[in-house]
């Protein structure tokens, strides 16, 4: 059961555990040079075997901590899920340790976030891109990365040279139109979220 | 195909009918095209409709989908195409023998459909040439069969006796 | 007439060639575009003659950047692209996302809501298993169950048309409730739906679930154990069929589901075979879930009548009351207004648990939306399964997998 006395001895147990809240789930904040241990209790003490989802946020620029590694674990014990939020120390080379030894499932998880947020996992077996091509140089979901993207060659050379196709930011005049919600009336107007291609702004290149 | 204008008498010609080269050459062709189905996402959900009982391809002659395309003669683009894929589709289609056409069928093969974002190639008319767009996010099976029908008149129109004598482009990947 | 017979030994020409290639191993490439693959996937194998000793599948032919377009739009705007997830169960994934989305908002949808939801994500699952099993059939080289379910999906495909206006790809859930009621008279199209089902599902088992072909085609393939599949992450039909009873219906039931009775099919061996079973019989289930939604079919409203700032009211009031025209006009452009916070959200889809993991900063649009895709986690233990078997198993176990790569690459 996933009640105060658990929480407590789960805090008591490990001191570098802080707990975060507990308004869906229990979440944790677990810093990145425990993780790997954390992970291995909980999976062999608290029946938590399943690594439901292991992803990443970018808080932004300008935050402390830019990037954040949060896992979801179920147990089917418990029949609870538990959050836990692991920050990289560093913001311009972001790097956690693996949990592919531990869990399996966090294999091709951590191939995606590091695909997608450009996140290195310290002793992965294998950590290339997933989704993206192998050569491409962004990490798409990184926040100044834009939606429409950036001019990068077409993967395949010979493709390109024959057609003359290129991997062009999308077009986004008449894209969702979302009003920001603050600020002056004139400016909280409906617009496209992304401005990439417009007179105002200059197409990125 | 029998008009009075031919002035056909079969008791004077016999089991003979005189036309146009192209007029036959296109009608062969086009009541018997052989689709390669480039089913990508969604719309190759409706596709495999359009192919099942309630739709029946088959009755235009199309129900022959092999995913060779060296068999095939147009290629129905359905679904996303995204710049990892564009290689793989323009490779396949340059693997199919002449004649061939294609179908952009949905929303995102024609012109990258909701998905504006930076991995999704906004049509595929970028790296194939398009003879027919089909609109609709998935295109109804009824759309598809009437985009394969314009398809059969736009085949029909072909000037098919020259392009005969006419060499293989040599912007083909494959020879 | 006497015939003199000659005895041949072709065994030393095969023995021969063996010998001569032990160590050589040949590299096939499969897919992405293939017949027997459900979608773009790419399966870069090494062969030792006909047996697999490694395979690695590239995914990413699909990837068409749904998280990051979330970042960009407001939750309704958003609903669209959940149809495109699991396009063979767009309903489920709509449900799915909505509830994400009111749990972090904090809304109770009506129970007449809940009900319609319930109703639709079954019919979504019945819908999914149906293709899943046709396909898993041709797969192994039956093409009637392909016809037979599809013209059962057909039908489904009408009583989808009638409620949503779409086929599939319905995005039929809003934030707070549903797009529309239920038209009048769909009930009974539904229930005679469900009346004739159990007889097309009989033809389809009839024709593969003792076929002797089929049976040598899955039994014993592909099969993995309890261990393994908790150990990669795998939900849904296929973790049960290894044997763990996990359904999320029953576990962390969510819209009204433990109102209704209904079980579980857990399979022993997790081979092929035992996945197609549970999938038959979870279609059966769904029947009976459906049956018993509409005996009970509540009254009232379809959306959530006090969340003011994230469901539009009715038309009627827009267009006569400043009020709610000023609401609509809000949640239109602004998007849905969400506290600050997190949440994690799963639904039991036919695939597996589609999970949500949704951050918001306040305002309309997510700050950053996960979504955890159940073929991307089913798929991952391809790498460990496919070796050490022969080169024409690797369709059969594609098919029993029943992954969608819309989902999996998003």
């Amino acid at each position: 059961m996933i009640d105060d006395d658990f929480v407590r001895s789960l805090l008591n147990r490990f001191s570098f555990l802080a707990l975060r809240h507990q308004t869906d789930c229990l979440t944790l904040a677990c810093p990145a040079d425990s993780v790997a241990d954390f992970a291995r209790y909980l999976r062999d003490e608290e029946t938590f075997d399943l690594l439901v989802d292991l992803t990443a946020i970018d808080h932004g620029e300008t935050a402390d901590t830019r990037f954040s590694v949060v896992l979801h674990l179920y147990s089917l014990i418990h029949r609870a899920y538990l959050r836990v939020h692991v920050d990289c120390p560093d913001n311009d080379a972001p790097e956690v340790p693996s949990l592919s030894s531990i869990f399996p499932a966090a294999n091709w998880h951590e191939r995606e976030t590091y695909d997608m947020f450009g996140i290195q996992f310290s002793g992965h077996p294998d950590l290339r891109r997933i989704l993206m091509w192998d050569e491409y140089p962004y990490f798409p979901l990184r926040k100044e990365f834009p939606l429409a993207g950036i001019d990068v060659p077409l993967p395949a050379a010979d493709v390109a040279e024959v057609t003359g196709a290129d991997v062009d930011p999308a077009p986004m005049m008449g894209g969702p139109f979302v009003s920001p919600g603050s600020g002056r009336m004139s400016e909280s107007e409906p617009r496209a979220k992304d401005e990439s291609w417009t007179e105002e702004t200059i197409k990125q290149s | 195909m029998i008009s009075s204008e031919v002035g056909y008498n079969s008791k004077v010609e016999g089991e003979v009918i005189v036309t146009k080269a192209d007029a036959v050459i296109n009608w062969i062709r086009k009541h018997s095209v052989w689709p390669m189905p480039m089913g990508l996402a969604c719309c190759a959900i409706e596709l495999m409709a359009s192919a099942a009982s309630r739709y029946d391809i088959s009755r235009f002659g199309m129900e022959v989908m092999r995913f060779s395309p060296r068999q095939s003669d147009c290629m129905i683009v359905a679904g996303t195409v995204t710049y990892k894929m564009a290689e793989v589709v323009r490779r396949i289609y340059d693997q199919m023998g002449d004649p061939k056409w294609v179908v952009a069928m949905g929303a995102c093969a024609s012109t990258g459909g909701m998905y504006r974002s930076y991995a999704v190639m906004q049509g595929v008319d970028t790296i194939v040439p398009v003879d027919v767009y089909v609109s609709g996010c998935p295109p109804r099976p009824e759309a598809l069969l009437d985009a394969m029908m314009k398809l059969q008149d736009k085949i029909g129109r072909e000037p098919a006796v020259k392009n005969l004598t006419q060499t293989a482009k040599s912007t083909d990947l494959v020879g | 007439m006497s015939t003199t017979t000659k005895e041949i030994q072709v065994g030393d020409i095969g023995a021969r060639a063996a010998t001569h290639s032990e160590n050589e191993r040949m590299a096939l490439n499969v897919g992405p575009s293939h017949p027997t693959t459900h979608g773009v996937l790419r399966l870069m194998m090494e062969l030792d003659g006909d047996l697999i000793t490694k395979c690695d599948p590239v995914l990413g032919y699909l990837h068409r950047g749904d998280e990051k377009i979330a970042e960009n739009m407001t939750y309704n705007q958003f609903v669209p692209y959940t149809d495109r997830l699991d396009y063979l169960a767009p309903l489920a994934n709509n449900v799915a996302y909505a509830l994400t989305v009111e749990k972090l908002a904090g809304v109770e949808v009506p129970p007449r809501c809940e009900a319609i939801r319930v109703l639709v994500c079954e019919m979504a699952r019945i819908s999914s298993h149906l293709l899943g099993m046709g396909v898993f059939g041709m797969d192994a080289g039956a093409w009637t169950p392909f016809m037979y379910t599809f013209t059962e999906r057909e039908k489904l495909y009408t009583l989808f048309e009638e409620l949503t206006g779409a086929r599939f790809t319905t995005s039929y859930t809003r934030i707070g409730g549903v797009a529309r009621d239920i038209p009048d008279g769909w009930l009974p199209r539904v229930e005679k739906f469900c009346d004739q089902l159990p007889k097309a599902i009989d033809e389809v088992e009839k024709l593969l679930t003792r076929n002797r072909i089929f049976l040598d085609r899955t039994e014993g393939i592909g099969a993995i154990s309890k261990e393994q599949a908790i150990a990669y992450g795998i939900t849904g039909p296929n973790l049960r069929a290894s044997g763990v009873d996990l359904d999320l219906r029953k576990d962390k039931p969510y819209s009204g589901y433990d109102q209704y009775e209904f079980d579980v099919p857990i399979g022993t061996k997790g081979d092929c075979y035992d996945r197609y079973l549970v999938r038959i019989e979870e279609v059966r289930q769904s029947i009976l879930i459906i049956k018993q939604v509409i005996a009970n079919f509540p009254g009232g409203l379809w959306y959530a009548e006090d969340a003011k700032k994230i469901f539009a009211p009715p038309k009627e009031k827009i267009m006569t009351n400043m009020e709610e025209l000023i609401q609509n006009f809000m949640i239109v452009t602004e998007g849905p207004q969400v506290p600050p916070g997190e949440v994690y959200f799963e639904a039991e889809n036919p695939k597996g648990a589609l999970g949500f993991y949704l951050v918001s900063r306040g305002g309309g649009v997510p700050y950053r939306l996960k979504i955890r895709a159940p073929s991307f986690c089913n798929l991952s233990i391809l790498e460990e399964l496919a070796p050490g078997h022969m080169l024409s198993d690797i369709t059969v176990i594609l098919g029993s997998l029943d992954f969608v790569m819309g989902e999996c690459d998003r």
